[in-house]
């Protein structure tokens, strides 16, 4: 079987970031069923506590617990490989980390009564941060018995492109706070991999102005930060403009032949053809317009020099079929 | 429309309605929360109000489009207002100026702030300096959240405006910020907060009363997870918070009673779509069941269609005709039209085609939004229409304005 090349080789953790209300989970969630195929396993990870996989995979709520959700986006030439996901709190993450490095579960539990979680939040969000951000480092380094890798990819629904910056880069923060002690010896570990050039941030956005200027501060951002990778930019929910070059411009001030229009609808047999030409003229000069401010966004997106992909919209709302028409997608473009 | 039309709200009575002294816009993220705070403020100021419209939302163009450079911690005037014009003039004879005022909440200021109101210098210096106080006061989580609040009822004790419109922090989930308070309140009383402070206050004597055991359990592990020097930071920390606890406690309380108050109202801000709207259904229950007086839904982004009355699948059909057998020779790239009635039926052909897609559009809206009123058929709902462009100056906040009013310009074309 020949290996294909893609633009993300060699990544194991990608990171999916955006603005709220851009799709950031749907395209995780795709992201993850396309780098699935080739019999590849792939882990998504979930760390805002929304269950949005599940209602995404229309399973039950998911525990924090690796189960397996989906097949993989299949190929011509293999079956997909398989899905799990991982929905991690931080709670769960600490009294797992306790057990895993000081075999202190009951200790662990007990703090977790005690409201230790409400104090790191309160006091020190980093620590709630490196908690998640260490179980998908944990998750991406972690070997079974014969020493493979138990992951191929995995895939993490981010935190939105305002905090994710400061979301990546918590370990540094906890290193700041902490300057000696096995936390600090934890956050070291995390942020080695977070800046592993394994690692990459993809961020979804819409062709509409924040998002695009979010994106743009936040590919700024980690390139400010230095060692943090970032990745392609996803551009969701298109609806390219199905009109002639040409007419876009006339159809955005409002110049498009109406006259003409109302002959090509009259000959479909459409009753009230002036008319229904003028309110379809009004239709499409405000189409068009959008269209022209989106080509303006795209423009500045293809200046920050990453990869961008296109995913189309789906109407009627995203179900699992459309799911893995976005993973199609998004493996046709090369962006698994 | 709509199978069951859910009770109109009009947002215009409420911002004539002295009465209510907070506006409250809360939803998801991406739904266009801020710019619908920003329309309402610019409304009601024109319409004789006294606003103060604080946004949590760095966005510069927001900032921009009310014709200031830049938002921050302190409320500047707004130019450019156009009062008593007779397109906005509010119905209760408002002909007198009204004013607005815009600020970007800086959370780590109002925090520092509150610090330095509630410590002597001393202490406000030791504590501003603290590795785990600057890590607090810069972050994201919970803070952030707590600090919109408590401007808002730092803007409301000030008194100097009579209408206060405060868009909410894009939380992980839009409910976060009224847990904020609370969370503080527990987290002050909380046991953990006991332990670490009791060694200060008592001179190491009364914990071990309080907490025996229990204790060197919890200090040991903490200390293995921590290391010594971490704990003895959180330490000092909280032991130089502790003077001001109460007083931040008291400040939280406020403001939680005050968005219960009669002069609050929320609006609840979705676009139609499936997520959206799930957000704004767990919204309207929690307002209910904290008892806090939610005045609607404002559905953003609805689309409103000239040729409405067109099916998408009349207009598809029709598209259907109009193409010729060999579908592909109409590729509008691929070869101009080469006379009128070829240029008519390729216009036509793109044209219906639209139409039909924007008509889908409009169907999974509608879906989308009959969810939720089936859920809440007594949630006020106004819908906004879609602005073919983003809003870049206060014309643009005016026409979102438009639709505020019962009597809406254009209901269904």
């Amino acid at each position: 079987m020949a290996t294909r090349d893609t633009d993300w080789d060699g990544v194991r953790l990608h990171v999916v970031t955006g603005k709220g209300g851009t799709g950031k989970t749907t395209v995780a969630g795709a992201l993850a069923l396309a780098l699935a195929a080739d019999g590849r396993n792939v882990l998504l990870m979930e760390v805002e506590g929304r269950q949005g996989i599940a209602q995404l995979f229309d399973v039950p709520p998911l525990p924090y617990a690796e189960r397996r959700i989906a097949v993989g986006l299949g190929t011509d030439a293999r079956e997909g490989g398989e899905v799990f996901a991982l929905v991690a709190d931080p709670e769960s993450a600490l009294v797992e980390y306790l057990e895993m490095f000081y075999n202190l579960r009951h200790a662990g539990t007990a703090l977790a009564k005690l409201g230790v979680m409400d104090f790191a939040t309160t006091i020190a969000p980093g620590l709630r941060d490196v908690l998640l951000t260490g179980k998908a480092a944990e998750a991406v380094r972690r070997k079974d018995g014969h020493g493979r890798r138990v992951y191929d990819a995995v895939v993490m629904d981010a935190p939105p492109t305002g905090r994710i910056g400061r979301f990546l880069n918590v370990s540094t923060e906890v290193s700041d706070l902490a300057r000696v002690g096995p936390i600090r010896g934890h956050a070291d570990t995390v942020q080695r991999v977070i800046r592993s050039p394994e690692t990459v941030v993809h961020f979804v956005t819409l062709l509409e102005e924040m998002p695009v200027q979010e994106t743009l501060d936040g590919i700024a951002e980690l390139r400010s930060l230095g060692a943090i990778r970032p990745g392609g930019v996803i551009v969701n929910m298109t609806r390219p403009l199905a009109l002639p070059p040409d007419q876009l411009q006339a159809a955005a001030s409002g110049d498009l032949d109406e006259a003409l229009l109302a002959v090509g609808l009259k000959s479909a047999g459409l009753d009230r053809s002036s008319d229904l030409a003028a309110e379809l003229v009004a239709e499409l000069r405000d189409q068009a317009r959008t269209a022209l401010a989106q080509n303006v966004q795209a423009d500045r997106l293809r200046q920050a020099g990453q990869p961008c992909y296109q995913l189309p919209w789906v109407t009627g709302g995203i179900d699992l079929a459309g799911l893995y028409r976005l993973a199609a997608a998004l493996r046709t473009q090369k962006a698994a | 429309m709509t199978a069951r039309r859910p009770p109109e709200l009009d947002v215009d009575r409420l911002i004539d309605d002295r009465r209510i002294r907070i506006i409250v816009c809360c939803g998801a993220g991406g739904v266009g929360k801020t710019t619908i705070a920003a329309a309402i403020g610019l409304r009601a100021a024109e319409r004789g109000r006294h606003v103060v419209v604080l946004t949590v939302d760095p966005a510069r163009r927001l900032a921009q489009s009310m014709g200031l450079t830049s938002l921050d911690n302190t409320p500047r005037l707004v130019p450019g207002l156009r009062v008593g014009d007779a397109a906005s003039r509010g119905g209760n004879g408002a002909e007198s100026a009204g004013s607005l005022h815009a600020m970007m909440l800086d959370m780590k200021r109002t925090f520092d702030e509150i610090v330095e109101a509630h410590a002597d210098p001393d202490r406000a210096a030791q504590i501003l300096a603290n590795p785990f106080y600057q890590s607090l006061s810069s972050s994201f989580a919970g803070t952030q959240e707590y600090m919109a609040m408590e401007k808002l009822g730092q803007l409301r004790r000030a008194d100097e405006w009579d209408l206060i419109v405060v868009d909410t922090p894009p939380s992980r989930s839009a409910l976060d910020f009224l847990d904020a308070p609370q969370r503080l309140s527990r987290f002050l009383d909380g046991r953990l907060l006991r332990l670490l402070t009791a060694p200060a206050k008592a001179g190491g004597r009364a914990y071990l009363r309080v907490l025996n055991a229990g204790f060197g359990v919890v200090t040991g592990v903490l200390t293995r997870i921590l290391g010594t020097q971490v704990l003895r930071d959180v330490q000092t920390f909280v032991t130089a918070l502790d003077t001001m606890f109460g007083g931040f406690r008291e400040r939280a309380e406020y403001t939680y009673q005050l968005l219960r108050a009669p002069g609050t109202a929320f609006l609840v801000v979705a676009v139609p779509e499936d997520d959206a709207l799930r957000e704004a259904s767990y919204f309207v229950e929690r307002l209910d069941t904290e008892r806090m007086p939610l005045a609607g839904l404002i559905l953003n982004r609805v689309e409103r269609l000239p040729a409405a009355q067109l099916s998408a699948a009349r207009s598809l059909a029709a598209a259907e005709m109009l193409q010729p057998a060999d579908g592909d020779s109409l590729a509008p790239t691929a070869r101009g039209p080469v006379d009128t009635e070829e240029s008519a039926r390729v216009l036509a052909i793109a044209a219906l085609r639209l139409h039909a897609e924007r008509m889908q559009l409009a169907a999974a809206q509608r879906r989308a939004a009959e969810h939720f009123i089936a859920a809440h058929p007594l949630v006020p709902v106004a819908e906004i229409p879609a602005q073919p462009e983003d809003v870049h100056d206060l014309d643009g906040l005016r026409i979102i304005g438009q639709d505020f009013s019962a009597e809406r310009p254009a209901a269904s074309a």
